[in-house]
């Protein structure tokens, strides 16, 4: 009853919880017009031809000298600013559920062993946790870059540059699906489904992977999305700093570094229109996550 | 001076309001024990809540008369019901551990209360929490009282928490389950502690249990409920020992006896599922019988733990949990294993399911010795022959895997049958035998309460083919009534498939009933081994005999 | 509990080595140090030369024994874009990201943990739930825009605070500080709020779930039924037992506003290491970017070392053990 009544009972309050259901289509937008966005936009930014110089910096719609073209105007190279802000989301997206499928992957893996193994495994597990942990999340990813920026030979710098941005971020954040993987996994262990398990003479890996796994999902989903909004983020940081996206593939921190040199001198829309879209993507799927925290643990409802 | 009249209390949900408790009455007079008793759901705890005004939210009183002598509980601002609370009406609750601010020391939390309530000066109130202690029976209370609740024992905790509530001189204590989590030693004293008080200081007390024997030993009154209504009230010897009610009839009949065998439970017709069809799964099992009966002999058995490092310079501790154990389980026999918690029943347990390592000893089953654990291959025999039915039905079933997924796991194991269809068909059948309907096939663990979640457990094990059953406290978490059904269908399939069974409990009167001979097990020690008969009549070894007599029973005298 | 510090203290040594050997790699295999020192002009024998000199065909250990060496007494190398020496580079700037640091950590605390509080005990008042939603939308936004909106608002359009430096400073023994002018204090204001937002909305998170835990614990139940004044049990009792696992957590947020301080010094232009930093990734300077490693890891271990023995000494769980 309990996993019925959940789904149930999840969507129950999701249909009585007004954010949730805000936050999600919000969320769902952006993501359709990442995943449409050559077929919606105007212009496709990395292309070089499909803009020009002389549509540079133009308004929004309900300015004046605005061409009806282009809703939310233009920045200084001529790029439509929705056009801009669909594929810059799209970027931002890739890289942050690549960044994250990565760190899910290594870090349930290696929580869910050394919960199983404990002894010396855990240990050593938890000794590189702790290395990992002593550099924060930005530190890493920064390093990561300048690494690579110090051992790749320059032609092939730009290609890998998503791939980079991608590990960097990666390592910054399988830390915490580790140790989460690791706690709930210890719970588990005293479990006597599991004892009945290991008793029966399993293999380790189904014993993990078929018995202990699918109880551990849901904090583990919760901290996907957290996690989610942090590599976002994290690459818009990044991108902001400079070390990210470059200009002529620019991610939503790209075109806001881009916009802030506008921001004296009156293109506002260059500047606030990337940040207040990074700003709605993030907030939707902070109260996605938060929703589903509440899902997972009743009794803060 | 506590009435109750038709107390009713609702919780808003979603789906409309539910009744927690309806039209409950009760009276206790200043210096009575008055049982409440009940199984899970019954409500009782409700009872205690509503009376002291911590209800959990959102939950309401609805309807009601609660008066304490003259005050009208119900009538009283947030303040003034604050202000009754611990001055007239105290609550002590199951798990004195978790009872206790652990970063404050006793005597600050004595202290506190005493204030609270009086103006004594600081020193006024140390002295009467000092003298308290060593009224309760804490020695050396002076120096004790500077300690924090971890560093005290299970036993002495509880009585700290007593201190707590009768420091402050109620009129009423409401004590929830207040023994459950103690050894039975440990209980007999708290139980004296209680009558004491109650005799002494004219405290009353509502004594909320599960535990009949607790009821009879120290309760004068007694009201039963069930599914949120009053039952049955009277005086406890009238109620236990010739109960009107039919629902208290069949209770006391599901209460297994500490002084004789009987044969089967007497249970409800309406509820007596145990064992009905099955052929598939009989014929299956009746198949795998022609293999023999296998005894299980262990020598010597000593398992030693490691402690954690504390110290540099010292070495870890070692913990013996089992200590020369020898023990001779017959052929097609039920072996009871009895003992307190800590007394390395468990680890006796997985000790021979290989999950943990014996430090020294042999174990024999049938005619093969046992590797121990970490040597044990994966695919060696004993993993089928030896079976296990754990204590807790909520997490002995993978709660993300169907029931079907559960039952067929050892037949795909073990290889016994390659379609997987037949693996259906046979788990289905099995559940039948077990008294299951066979359409939970396809259902998840949650869907089933706690008894239907052991048979379940059972069908699991007997899908092994298994030659030896252990049962590590299979009932315990059981109300007493499902314990009866579950008890009977253990004995029903014993006698019918020719198991070896070990059946491991904490409470003796279980053990009596399954038994044919009982081992009693004290700190890795084994105190005394003989037939049940001989154990429970004249037992020879003196913890044997103080266990007997301090477990709470209902005398013989009032049952007819 | 002595072997428990020991033990701890060798795990940070541990991490510490780790960490160094990570930074030592760096210096090692990504680029060549020769080739950045001295420029295309040199000769290659004279390149060999200097190899030899510098040690760098001796084998891999001894090299890393003789990099930690140097470390610990100070020599941090020299920089390939200035030629200055790392360290005194290093401790130039490291004032002012701790300043910087502590002043954000401090703001956050100090309206954190309150409002932590006030939720967890209002749970359903207006107020609350303004905080919650605000806290939502501090969590979201990234800190640089953060900055950036903070600079246009009282930089630019009301003009009220500097966007950017540190005002003036005041040079005690080695110590650059900006605290104690008041333009200095100007400076500092809007880069620590920045900084500090995100560590207040994760400590007044953190504080209120703790507190709630708290609250539906058994002993806070007892003592409610035992009549202890409402005032105590939330303040005494549920309280104090909420910051004792917020304590640790507030140390490793400590690490936390370091490494965004780079960020924030970016958005800012505050002449802190993370600047710094920034500048030696731009020009793969991998001294500066080495030790900037290393100092940043014993930051962290230090004051993850330092939470945790305090954690022994508030809890005294992990102190006494039983009496009987």
């Amino acid at each position: 009853m309990i996993a019925f009544l959940k789904k149930y009972e999840g969507l129950w309050l999701f249909v009585h919880s007004p954010s949730a259901i805000v936050a999600a289509m919000v969320a769902t937008l952006i993501i359709l017009g990442a995943i449409f966005a050559s077929w919606i936009a105007l212009v496709n930014p990395y292309d070089l031809a499909s803009f020009s110089l002389f549509d540079g910096l133009l308004p929004p719609v309900w300015q004046d000298g605005a061409n009806p073209k282009y809703l939310l105007g233009t920045d200084d190279q001529g790029r439509d600013m929705i056009s801009a802000i669909l594929y810059g989301a799209r970027l931002s997206l890739i890289i942050g559920l690549s960044a994250l499928t990565i760190a899910a992957v290594i870090g349930v893996g290696l929580g869910l062993a050394a919960g199983y193994y404990g002894g010396r495994f855990d240990a050593v597990v938890m000794r590189i946790a702790d290395v990992q942990l002593a550099l924060p999340a930005i530190l890493t990813a920064l390093l990561i870059d300048g690494i690579a920026r110090g051992i790749l030979p320059a032609a092939i710098q730009q290609d890998l540059r998503v791939a980079v941005l991608t590990l960097a971020i990666a390592l910054s954040l399988w830390v915490n699906f580790a140790r989460t993987a690791r706690a709930t996994t210890f719970v588990q262990m005293n479990k006597e489904y599991v004892q009945a398990a290991i008793m029966m003479g399993q293999r380790p890996s189904r014993v993990m992977f078929v018995h202990i796994l699918p109880n551990i999902l849901g904090p583990l989903l919760v901290i996907m999305t957290v996690d989610l909004a942090s590599a976002i983020l994290l690459e818009a940081t990044l991108s902001f700093l400079g070390i990210g996206l470059p200009a002529d593939s620019p991610s939503l921190g790209t075109l806001i570094r881009i916009g802030m040199q506008f921001m004296l001198s009156g293109e506002w829309w260059i500047l606030w229109i990337p940040t207040l879209f990074l700003i709605a993507l993030v907030v939707s799927i902070n109260i996605l996550g938060d929703f589903l925290r509440d899902i997972f643990n009743p009794r803060l409802r | 001076m506590l009435t109750i009249k038709d107390l009713t209390v609702k919780f808003p949900s979603r789906f409309g309001d539910f009744s927690a408790i309806e039209g409950v009455d009760m009276t206790i007079k200043p210096g009575e024990i008055h049982g409440l008793v009940g199984e899970s759901g019954a409500g009782k705890s409700t009872v205690g809540a509503a009376v002291i005004g911590l209800l959990q939210a959102p939950g309401y009183v609805a309807n009601g008369i609660l008066t304490l002598g003259d005050t009208d509980l119900r009538d009283l601002t947030a303040a003034q019901a604050h202000e009754v609370r611990g001055d007239r009406i105290s609550m002590i609750f199951q798990d004195p551990q978790t009872s206790l601010n652990p970063l404050m020391t006793i005597e600050d939390q004595l202290v506190e209360t005493i204030q609270a309530h009086s103006d004594a000066s600081k020193t006024a109130a140390r002295r009467r929490a000092v003298d308290l202690l060593e009224d309760i029976g804490i020695q050396n209370a002076s120096q004790r009282i500077k300690a924090y609740p971890h560093q005290f024992s299970g036993g002495m905790r509880q009585r700290v928490v007593i201190a707590l509530a009768i420091c402050t001189d109620p009129e009423l204590i409401i004590a929830d389950e207040p023994t459950t989590a103690l050894d039975v030693a440990v209980q007999s004293q708290v139980l004296d502690l209680i009558k004491q008080l109650a005799r002494e200081r004219q405290i009353a007390f509502m004594l909320i249990t599960h535990d009949i024997g607790v009821i009879a030993q120290v309760a004068n009154r007694v009201t039963v409920m069930r599914k949120g209504r009053v039952v049955e009230t009277g005086d406890t010897a009238q109620v236990l020992g010739a109960p009107k009610h039919p629902y208290t009839r069949a209770l006391m009949d599901a209460v297994p006896p500490l002084d004789q065998k009987i044969d089967r439970f007497r249970v409800p017709a309406a509820d007596d599922t145990a064992v009905m069809q099955g052929d598939t799964a009989e014929r299956w099992l009746l198949e795998g019988q022609q293999y023999g009966l296998t005894g299980l002999a262990l020598e010597n058995l000593t398992v030693t733990f490691t402690g954690q490092r504390t110290s540099l310079f010292r070495k870890p501790s070692h913990y013996v949990a089992l200590e020369d154990v020898t023990l001779t389980i017959r052929p097609g026999s039920i072996m009871g294993l009895v003992g307190e918690s800590g007394s390395g029943k468990s680890t006796l347990a997985k000790a021979i399911t290989g999950l943990v390592t014996p430090t020294y000893g042999t174990m024999i089953l049938g005619d093969t010795v046992l590797p121990f654990g970490s040597s044990r291959s994966r695919h060696h025999s004993s993993r089928q022959l030896v079976q296990m039915v754990f204590q807790d039905p909520y997490s002995s079933l993978n709660p993300r895997h169907r029931i079907g997924d559960i039952l067929t796991e050892p037949l795909r194991f073990y290889g016994f049958v390659k379609d997987p269809a037949e693996r259906t068909s046979l788990a289905a059948s099995m559940l039948s035998l077990v008294g299951m309907q066979p359409d939970a096939i396809i259902k998840y663990p949650h869907q089933f309460s706690g008894g239907q979640r052991q048979r379940i457990a059972v069908a699991r094990a007997l899908l092994a083919r298994p030659r030896f059953l252990i049962c590590d406290e299979p009932t315990s978490a059981l109300d007493v009534s499902i314990q009866a059904e579950i008890l009977n269908l253990l004995k029903e399939l014993q006698a019918r498939f020719g198991l070896t069974i070990l059946f491991i409990s904490h409470n003796l009167a279980v053990v009596r009933q399954m038994a044919d001979d009982t081992a009693v097990l004290r700190n890795g020690k084994i105190q005394e081994v003989n037939t049940t008969e001989v154990v429970y009549q004249s037992p020879q070894a003196k913890y044997t005999k103080s266990l007997l007599a301090q477990t709470p029973e209902m005398p013989k005298s009032w049952r007819h | 509990m002595v072997y428990f510090i020991v033990k701890r203290m060798i795990q940070s040594v541990f991490v510490m080595l780790a960490v160094a050997f990570l930074a030592f790699s760096l210096f090692r295999f990504v680029g060549d140090p020769i080739t950045q020192m001295t420029g295309v002009e040199t000769s290659v024998v004279d390149q060999e030369r200097l190899r030899e000199e510098l040690g760098l065909n001796d084998p891999f250990v001894s090299q890393f024994i003789r990099f930690t060496g140097d470390m610990l007494q100070g020599d941090f190398g020299y920089s390939y874009r200035t030629r200055q020496p790392v360290a005194d580079m290093i401790t130039e700037r490291v004032p002012a990201t701790l300043e910087l640091g502590v002043v954000a950590l401090i703001i956050s605390l100090l309206v954190g943990v309150p409002a932590g509080v006030y939720t967890a005990l209002k749970p359903r008042g207006i107020w609350t739930q303004t905080i919650l939603m605000t806290t939502l939308v501090g969590v979201s936004v990234p800190t640089f825009v953060i900055g950036i909106m903070l600079i246009f608002l009282f930089g630019v359009q009301l003009g009220w605070l500097p966007t950017f430096g540190r005002g003036g400073t005041v040079q005690i023994g080695n110590w650059e500080s900006s605290l104690f002018t008041f333009s200095g204090w100007r400076a500092l204001l809007l880069p620590a709020i920045t900084l500090g937002v995100y560590q207040l909305t994760l400590t007044m998170r953190l504080v209120r779930a703790e507190m709630m835990e708290v609250m539906r614990s058994d002993y806070i139940r007892f003592a409610m039924a035992r009549g202890v004044p409402m005032r105590k049990l939330h303040y005494k009792h549920a309280m104090v037992n909420t910051m004792v696992p917020v304590i640790t957590i507030i140390g490793l947020q400590f690490g936390g506003v370091i490494a965004f301080s780079i960020v924030t010094e970016s958005v800012f232009q505050w002449p802190g290491m993370g600047l710094l930093f920034l500048e030696s990734i731009r020009f793969v300077d991998i001294p500066v970017m080495g030790v900037y490693l290393v100092v940043i890891a014993f930051f962290f271990v230090l004051v993850n070392l330092v939470v945790d023995l305090l954690y022994v000494a508030i809890d005294p769980r992990l102190r006494l053990r039983e009496l009987e």
